[in-house]
């Protein structure tokens, strides 16, 4: 099962959708992982859109498992690499030459979709031409807001900030700009008093 | 009356002090024996003479001092103030008000000399002479929003108003309630505040909204926020927190009446002319328990405030550990007798 | 929150014939005061004293909005309005004393806008007047289409043309010219954003054809102030007030209710802007909503209406105002 219901948050925690096809002039589709079900379940609701789309896909580790069904998708030009760095230049390359009714479709995790999303705004895309749908794991991008190195992947609560090495917990509160959740000091109070960590959602 | 300006610091060793002038204009927040929250926005026109509403922009006796402050943590961080490209009219709206109300206000502190587009600012406490030309942001040392945020006391953000919501897209904050601008720069109105518990529930933030999106040119609003803040720290950031969160450990009923402090934001919002943006200012005033209470009335009501406060509300604004030494110095000066109705002292 | 805005005591200072239709207004503080400045798209709403009738029409502020010394409004004369207009063209005249309100702003720039895409049709072209005078002094990227009738009827199209020869482009009806919105609405740059102000087939146009061409909604703009409708006079009762009040033929419920003397909030009086709504407590008969501000379940539960443009037709209602 690759969708999580996610439990009742603040206002500030972003609301993953479920993918749909728009009318648009142009068609840019970014997805890690499980993400890949997501646009097969977009192509099945609408063929035609598919080939219509730039495709960049992160498998992240579910290997080979949906490549080939992405490629058998037909879509106008496909890209299949191994991360979000290794993918940036691309991305940015696509939407420095995008135009107005540009519609993105991003599928997978709150990582992958936090970092497109904040990329594609930067470009000046207006938030609504952008959707969303979370499949796959629902680890989390997480800003130390001490020394605001990001921190990807994060799957308990607390955590250590790979960048200052500070225990950090788990906020539901999500900036858009930067495409992270915020992670703040958990024994600021008490130095050395950390809560045992547990996985997310426990 | 000529002010006379405290050398006093809010880090270290905290030489912070109130004289008594202050403490009898000191913003007591609470008009009642109890506290929740509502949408309590009033027209921001001049108040009584001498209390912090007697102008637009308050300035007193840590004038200088808190200048000195802001621009150790703007060194520190630059990231304190932030503005996002599309706000530098903004930036000069903002300017331009904050000048030509001080200017205006206090004729023997601050000067405004104005020739078409070609302007001069004498800002006689910082010892400040500048020329420069309106809109031209090459004439000034930094952004106009920069540079004129540093001559003014409290944190300030400015929203962007589109799409029917408000957008927090530039600010400088160095004195604040433990929320970053750096992460939420950006944000709208409702995601912002989406930390802040209860209200949302109570509709606050909704009713708060509409009423801002149609906050008119001329017709400035102000309310009042409060929180506690152990020592005079000004600047209590969440990026900071690991630095001052342990000095809330620090709190014995013998120092709280000392150390303790309630912290008290003005804040104020108004229609900005050319960019039709909102400006948020939030002053921050401080005072430490032992001084508040010499305004016996204050010393009554606030005992009464945290000691009924809800437990949800004592945790987000961050006193929970300490809320039994508090209540209990507090509850010393609290006789039982009526409190009068208002915030101001007997 | 008290009705509309702050007020201007101002004098009329210059009344101009732009064409055989349009009348420009120049209005200047009667205490020789500085005018507030503005953002373009800005509206004042200005009052007319018409013998015993009072009429409150907001009109778009089409001076640059850096110019203190003066705020200047054009009025297009409309033969079969309820006759703000023209007491405007017919009554107002140099030197006359005025009361307008202060700027509100319900049409801005989104200053994000790597680029500002304007559609103007008639009369519609003044709330870019000033907002083009705002972005000229930024350096901002704009690209007006002007449509118009005649070249007889072309309001400020010299002006335009003169000044931005480049990016201010032209269609006159008459000689069949027409924007090609489909090829303009290709290939505009991220980050654009349009604004259209006219007849309303000309924004709901503009506003469908560019959501079919997968622009958000929230990167189309428009303003279109509704007059109100004339209609059957009608009867209300104000609970709150205790007052029962007819609303002439001729008449807004919002004017009626203030000629009552209660208290109504209001802004654009255009039924855009939302501040008049008002609760309905009790009818027997049909609401004829002509507001753009409801919800359609609202105007299906019938249980708001925005007094500034609806009407009602029945036996009864009752307003809690």
């Amino acid at each position: 099962m690759t969708k999580f219901n996610f439990p009742p948050s603040i206002a500030s925690r972003p609301i993953w959708g479920t993918l749909e096809p728009r009318k648009g002039k142009a068609h840019l589709m970014i997805a890690d992982a499980e993400g890949a079900e997501a646009l097969i379940d977009l192509a099945n609701a609408a063929p035609a859109l598919l080939t219509m789309a730039h495709l960049i896909y992160l498998p992240k580790d579910t290997g080979k498992r949906y490549s080939d069904a992405l490629a058998a998708l037909k879509p106008a030009s496909i890209y299949v690499g191994p991360s979000y760095d290794a993918a940036e230049s691309r991305i940015q390359r696509v939407l420095s030459d995008a135009h107005m009714g540009l519609q993105i479709y991003l599928a997978g995790t709150e990582g992958l979709m936090g970092r497109a999303m904040s990329a594609a705004l930067a470009a000046g895309l207006p938030l609504a031409a952008i959707q969303t749908e979370h499949r796959g794991s629902v680890a989390r991008r997480m800003q130390c807001v001490h020394c605001k190195g990001i921190t990807e992947d994060v799957t308990t609560d607390p955590f250590v900030c790979a960048h200052c090495g500070l225990n950090l917990f788990v906020r539901d509160h999500f900036s858009r700009r930067i495409g992270a959740y915020q992670g703040v000091c958990v024994d600021a109070e008490d130095p050395g008093e950390v809560p045992p960590q547990k996985e997310l959602y426990s | 009356m000529t002010l006379q300006f405290n050398d006093e610091t809010f880090t270290g060793d905290y030489t912070f002090r109130n004289s008594k002038e202050a403490i009898r204009r000191f913003p007591f927040p609470f008009h009642e024996d109890s506290y929740m929250y509502s949408v309590n926005l009033e027209p921001h026109k001049p108040g009584p003479k001498g209390s912090a509403y007697e102008h637009r922009f308050d300035v007193d006796e840590h004038y200088l001092s808190e200048m000195k402050d802001r621009a150790r943590v703007l060194n520190d961080d630059p990231l304190r103030c932030q503005s996002l490209p599309h706000m530098d009219l903004a930036g000069w709206d903002t300017l331009e008000l904050i000048m030509t109300s001080k200017a205006e206000d206090y004729p023997d502190l601050f000067e405004l000399h104005r020739d078409g587009n070609r302007w001069r600012w004498v800002n006689k406490p910082m010892a400040i002479d500048q020329s420069f030309t309106f809109l031209d942001t090459s004439t000034l040392p930094c952004g106009p929003m920069e540079y004129i945020l540093r001559q003014t006391q409290g944190d300030f953000a400015i929203l962007d108003h589109r799409e029917n919501n408000l957008w927090m897209d530039a600010g400088m904050v160095t004195t604040q309630a433990d929320w970053s601008l750096d992460f939420d720069i950006g944000m709208n109105f409702m995601e912002w505040h989406a930390p802040v518990p209860l209200a949302h529930q109570l509709g606050v933030f909704e009713r708060a909204l509409k009423f801002l999106l149609n906050l008119q040119q001329g017709a400035p609003v102000r309310r009042l926020n409060w929180t506690m803040t152990v020592n005079p720290n000004l600047d209590t950031s969440p990026e900071n927190y690991h630095k001052w969160g342990p000095e809330k450990t620090t709190i014995t009923p013998e120092n709280v009446g000392e150390k303790q402090h309630l912290r008290v934001e003005l804040q104020t919002l108004w229609r900005l002319p050319r960019s039709n943006a909102l400006l948020f200012p939030i002053r921050c005033y401080l005072i430490r328990l032992e001084d508040l209470v010499t305004v016996p009335k204050w010393g009554r009501r606030l005992h009464r405030v945290l000691r009924d406060l809800p437990v949800e509300l004592a945790t987000y604004k961050g006193f929970i550990r300490n809320r039994p030494v508090i209540v209990e110095y507090l509850s010393q000066f609290d006789d039982g007798a009526p409190t009068s109705p208002g915030c101001f002292p007997d | 929150m008290s009705a509309g805005t702050a007020k201007i005591a101002v004098r009329v200072a210059e009344v101009v014939d732009v064409n055989e239709l349009v009348k420009r207004f120049k209005f200047v503080r009667r205490d020789g005061g500085e005018m507030p400045t503005f953002s373009g798209g800005a509206h004042t709403v200005v009052e007319m004293r018409d013998g015993a009738t009072t009429r409150l029409n907001p009109y778009s502020l089409m001076s640059d909005p850096g110019d203190r010394s003066a705020f200047t409004i054009s009025v297009r004369r409309d033969d079969e309005g309820r006759g703000g207009s023209l007491f405007m063209h017919n009554k107002v005249k140099p030197g006359d004393e005025m009361v307008i309100s202060y700027p509100v702003n319900l049409f801005s720039l989104d200053l994000r806008a790597r680029k500002h895409l304007m559609f103007a049709g008639g009369i519609g072209i003044t709330p870019f007047l000033a907002q083009i005078k705002q972005l000229s002094h930024a350096g901002g990227n704009f690209e007006l289409h002007y449509s118009v009738r005649t070249a007889a009827l072309g309001s400020y199209v010299d002006e335009l043309t003169t000044a931005h020869p480049d990016r201010v482009h032209i269609y006159y009806d008459d000689k069949k010219q027409a924007i090609d919105l489909a090829t303009l609405l290709d290939g505009q740059p991220l980050g654009t954003h349009i604004y259209v102000c006219g007849p309303k087939g000309m924004i709901d146009w503009v506003r469908n054809t560019a959501l079919d061409h997968g622009w958000p909604e929230t990167a189309v703009h428009y303003e279109e102030f509704l007059a109100p409708q004339s209609g059957k006079p009608f009867e209300v009762e104000l609970a709150k007030s205790g007052k029962t009040i007819t609303v002439g033929e001729h008449q807004s419920l919002l004017e009626a209710i203030e000629a009552a003397g209660v208290d109504a909030p209001y802004l654009c009086r255009g039924g855009a802007c939302g501040q008049c709504e008002t609760d309905v407590i009790a009818h027997e008969g049909k609401f004829i909503h002509n507001d753009h501000w409801l919800t359609e379940d609202q105007r299906t539960g019938c249980n708001k209406i925005m007094p500034c443009v609806s009407r009602f037709e029945g036996r009864r209602l009752v307003l809690d105002r």
